[in-house]
């Protein structure tokens, strides 16, 4: 279950994977879209986490309340809304029902596809969000299986966002906002959040 | 990367203070924000506010001032500014007339913006928003995320500024501005790619002796990669891609713009408006304005962009219409 410690630790290591890679995150975004997404996701977890540093928590919806504002106003671009929803949508769920991470992680899901009203299979952040959804429903989930399905987006043909103008070009590529979203539930499976 | 910055992260912060500086008559900065309004507001009268990515430079703070924008909200370079910063904008800008956005179509432009309007609704503020979409570079279809806003905002800057500084309803100039996004279209070409600070290498590349058709103004690639051709020949492939888009019909009455896209210097964009001449002088079509520069950039893209409008009878006096700005 979420906790207020294990939850801000969660995006701790979440916001320090994001700044390690901050290059390679612009340079996969360079190759299908504008080449900004490290720099604005380390620019979003910078903020939140000197947010989440100041606060002084009760409960773990307030440490995603928290980030989910530090996100939607440092980011920027399409990332901002669409992370900055995911983690609203987790934070009111997580109000109803702190235990339950698939249901919390799948109210951030909801609140991806509400915004940026992408489907599965168009290349996107949902392509990792989804499947992790299910697996966690299946309680199958596991670094390997975050690993593949940020990988399977190579597989498919971007029809949302910037690299939509790729078309079949897009091909091939990793997509930007789909590894990053890796990070975050790499982060989560390493903060052992998930109950066994 | 040659550059003339500080830290490649305040480059968005610092611009501001210096535009600032120059136009401190006309414009303020509302602080703690990246949004220019106009100093001098007149009640009453409908607010314009648009806004995006920075880079794009005089886009869009140096169109603020009478007669076009009363606000402008700047994002990072080539990233939207986040919903936060909008509705500071939109709060900035409102006469008490209501606001309209006017934003260029790009996903996360739209997101943001909208994510504003929603904002700024629920603090009692009238907000209407006009999506532009005019490079016909990018099909229209269910697999892109549309086509893209470029050189043709800035024509729906000044035609409905005047309509705006006339006086006109929201509803009135939101329905001026669904036409008028309707009968405008670009198309441009780049010789380069523009070199993002924070990233400091081109968003593509092309080899020396190499152009691409139809790139968009974050470099995003377009339709056809060739060797370099002549400013005739370039004029040649525009047009006839706006003629084929537009079905030119006999007796027409079009608006143009030339737009530089940051490193290709005026010479050769009047040069380039010459052959642009030349074309539609074969075509039974009058030209009523003109307008040159460099007004919609993509940093130092190396390219230029061409806008035809469409006009109806009374455009051209919005057109006309003065105004107190800085880049127009």
């Amino acid at each position: 279950m979420l906790t207020v410690n294990n939850t801000k630790a969660w995006l701790e290591r979440f916001a320090d994977k994001i700044k390690t890679n901050k290059a390679y995150l612009s340079e996969l975004d360079s190759v299908i879209g504008d080449g900004d997404h490290g720099n604005n996701m380390a620019r979003g977890v910078k903020a939140m986490k000197e947010k989440l540093a100041e606060g002084d928590y009760v409960e773990p919806e307030e440490v995603l309340k928290d980030a989910s504002m530090a996100l939607l106003s440092k980011i920027g671009g399409a990332s901002g809304p669409l992370y900055g929803s995911a983690f609203l949508g987790m934070s009111k769920q997580a109000d109803q029902d702190s235990a339950d991470i698939h249901a919390i992680v799948k109210a951030g899901l909801d609140g991806i596809t509400k915004r940026g009203k992408a489907e599965v299979g168009e290349k996107t952040m949902v392509d990792v969000w989804s499947p992790i959804v299910e697996h966690l429903e299946k309680g199958t989930v596991t670094i390997e299986a975050v690993q593949d399905s940020v990988e399977a987006t190579k597989d498919l043909k971007a029809s949302k966002g910037r690299a939509s103008y790729l078309g079949e070009r897009s091909l091939g590529e990793l997509d930007p906002g789909a590894v990053s979203s890796g990070y975050l539930f790499e982060a989560m499976i390493e903060g052992e959040i998930i109950d066994e | 990367m040659k550059k003339i910055i500080n830290q490649p992260d305040q480059v968005v912060d610092q611009m501001l203070k210096g535009f600032v500086y120059a136009n401190g008559e006309r414009v303020k900065r509302v602080p703690n924000t990246t949004v220019i309004v106009q100093k001098h507001k007149e009640k009453n009268k409908v607010a314009l506010v648009s806004g995006g990515g920075s880079g794009h430079e005089p886009a869009h703070t140096g169109f603020v001032g009478k007669g076009m924008l009363t606000a402008a909200v700047a994002g990072e370079v080539f990233t939207s500014p986040s919903p936060d910063q909008v509705l500071e904008g939109i709060k900035a800008a409102d006469n008490g007339a209501g606001v309209l956005l006017i934003i260029k179509n790009y996903t996360g432009d739209v997101m943001n913006f909208e994510m504003a309007k929603e904002l700024a609704e629920a603090e009692g503020i009238v907000v209407e928003q006009l999506i532009v979409d005019d490079d016909i570079a990018v099909e229209d279809s269910t697999h892109t995320a549309g086509k893209r806003g470029v050189a043709g905002t800035v024509i729906v800057h000044k035609i409905l500024g005047a309509a705006a500084d006339l006086g006109m309803s929201l509803t009135d100039i939101k329905a001026l501005g669904d036409r008028l996004v309707k009968q405008m279209k670009s198309i441009g070409v780049a010789m380069t790619a523009a070199t993002v600070p924070e990233v400091g290498k081109p968003g593509f590349s092309l080899a020396d002796d190499e152009m691409e058709y139809g790139v968009g103004i974050h470099s995003e690639p377009g339709y056809h990669r060739t060797k370099v051709k002549s400013s005739a020949s370039i004029a040649e492939e525009l047009v006839s891609k706006l003629k084929q888009a537009f079905d030119f019909q006999n007796g027409e009455t079009y608006g143009l713009l030339v737009n530089g896209l940051g490193a290709t210097p005026l010479m050769e964009q009047y040069i380039f408006l010459h052959d642009v001449e030349k074309q539609l002088a074969n075509e039974d079509v009058d030209v009523a304005f003109k307008k040159v520069g460099a007004l919609m950039t993509s940093l130092d893209m190396n390219g230029v962009s061409l806008t035809l409008v469409k006009l109806e009878q009374d455009w051209l006096k919005l057109w006309q219409h003065p105004v107190d700005v800085t880049d127009w």
